[in-house]
């Protein structure tokens, strides 16, 4: 029934191998946008200004609740409808990065909220500007109740990554089925991939942990 | 913000004995409830002003208001004899911009009831992030006042540690010597003491103890300290319903008070105590 074969395993494993370096590519590329654009709409929606909390929460709302691979169609083959012809690259770190960055603002959210309101009202009495309260007393504070959301979602945007092979990112999930189209085998080229997402999940996560640990300890927090 | 009519205020205070902080006719609600009913408070510079009253009566408003941490409803505070609440503009007062306010707050310093340092910086870390990053000192000379006032207090050999290794009278202490550092005009304390464990109170009431025998600030406090408020104020407000019931040297509130709520009140806490 089982029709492994080890001498075609270890064929495509190096072109796996390669691959793989183009998911964490995009993982990282996506996650980095994410993480920075994800401060941008939670603090976008902390400002006096109320249409801008309005437009940035209800975006954030829209993308949440729908398909990540839609977006990833969307920005792709509905942009140049709109003039914006973008390589499955850059259409695809943008809607990535746009649909985790919208889970992002809302751990950091969580996050901010989570600093005690005498801490504002110390970095008033020492006249802290608003900008510099955010980056020096709260955000610091911040950080470490968002790191395991954070970290999960890195984990995410990792697995989450096969999605962009629909517009030909040729990352792992992409030549895994170039390769099973031809040579008609798909167990160990799908087998295969799934081994390597989880050598780098499992590690990752428990990295997380330990970061986080490492976080808490340098802020002087526990 | 509606138009108020501020035409009964001066643009400035003016004259030989302008006191440090003016409190005039100001109000303080929450929707029906009045927190500060039309308050006049001057306090002169260099005086101690202590302020003591039942909950509610609207003694930590005050020191919230004076540190701009609430708005007011109706009338101006001064500080130094400048506007705080509000400013001038065009011959007239209106309501202080964050620029004025900045300005303004540079003149106050607070210490709180829960202390409030920044728990990811270290005790010296806390007393130069002002002065570096608001009165923007070279790190060097906020390294030196910083560790000048930590000596002060007391709490030099642990100017490298985190609040989360601190007991709570010394994280107190840490917070007045990161008040210090701006070189306010005006301190103010909170409830600085209610927080603490017995014990480690009188290490806090004496660095305020220090401050009032060495130094010219102006200081207002709130406590639940009695006795340590009758040694070190010039002047005990005894609040009660938003107002200033009555007022006087500790001697005259603590040994004769006139009023009967007054009697009551310190009666109250005489038992408790």
């Amino acid at each position: 029934m089982f029709d492994w074969r080890w001498d075609f395993t270890f064929e495509i494993l190096p072109r796996l191998i390669m691959a793989t370096g183009n998911t964490l590519l995009a993982a990282v590329l996506g996650y980095g946008i994410a993480v920075v654009l994800g401060l941008v709409f939670a603090l976008a929606q902390r400002t006096p200004y109320r249409a801008l909390t309005f437009v940035v929460r209800e975006a954030v709302e829209f993308i949440r609740s729908t398909p990540l691979v839609l977006q990833i169609f969307f920005v792709f083959y509905v942009g140049p409808q709109f003039g914006l012809r973008l390589s499955p690259w850059t259409a695809g770190m943008i809607a990535i990065g746009l649909h985790y960055a919208s889970y992002l603002s809302e751990v950091y959210r969580g996050g901010l909220d989570s600093v005690p309101k005498g801490q504002w009202e110390a970095a008033t009495s020492l006249n802290l500007s608003t900008r510099r309260t955010y980056f020096r007393v709260v955000i610091p504070q911040a950080l470490p109740p968002s790191l395991a959301g954070m970290g999960n979602y890195l984990v995410g945007i990792f697995k989450d990554t096969p999605m962009l092979s629909v517009i030909g990112v040729a990352e792992l999930m992409h030549t895994a089925t170039a390769i099973g189209s031809e040579t008609y085998r798909y167990l160990e080229p799908y087998t295969l991939v799934g081994l390597i997402f989880l050598a780098i999940s499992l590690p990752t996560a428990a990295g997380i942990r330990v970061f986080e640990r490492w976080v808490r300890r340098k802020l002087g927090l526990s | 913000m509606t138009d108020e009519d501020l035409s009964g205020f001066p643009l400035a205070l003016e004259g030989p004995d302008v006191p440090m902080v003016s409190f005039r006719k100001v109000s303080k609600r929450y929707g029906e409830l009045v927190v500060l009913d039309a308050l006049d408070l001057d306090v002169a510079e260099g005086e101690m002003v202590t302020i003591i009253g039942p909950s509610g009566s609207g003694k930590t408003t005050v020191l919230r208001m004076l540190m701009t941490l609430e708005t007011i409803n109706d009338g101006v505070i001064y500080v130094d004899g400048k506007p705080l609440t509000h400013m001038p503009q065009n011959g007239r007062l209106v309501r202080a911009n964050a620029r004025h306010l900045r300005e303004m707050r540079s003149n106050i310093g607070m210490c709180f009831q829960h202390f409030n340092l920044f728990p990811h910086m270290t005790a010296l870390e806390n007393c130069m992030e002002g002065p570096v990053h608001v009165l923007g000192m070279p790190k060097k000379d906020a390294r030196e006042r910083a560790e000048e006032l930590l000596e002060m207090v007391g709490m030099a050999d642990k100017r490298d540690q985190h609040p989360s290794r601190l007991s709570g009278g010394q994280q107190q202490r840490v917070a007045i010597a990161r008040a210090l550092a701006m070189r306010p005009k005006v301190m103010l304390f909170d409830e600085v003491t209610s927080a603490l464990d017995p014990e480690v109170i009188g290490e806090v009431t004496n660095v305020i103890r220090q401050l009032v025998a060495r130094h010219n600030l102006t200081m207002l406090m709130v406590t639940h300290q009695m006795g340590f408020a009758k040694d070190i104020s010039d002047r005990i407000c005894f609040f009660f319903g938003g107002r200033i019931e009555e007022q006087g040297t500790p001697d005259e509130l603590f040994g004769n008070p006139q009023k009967e709520r007054t009697q009551q009140f310190l009666s109250a806490v005489k038992e408790a105590a």
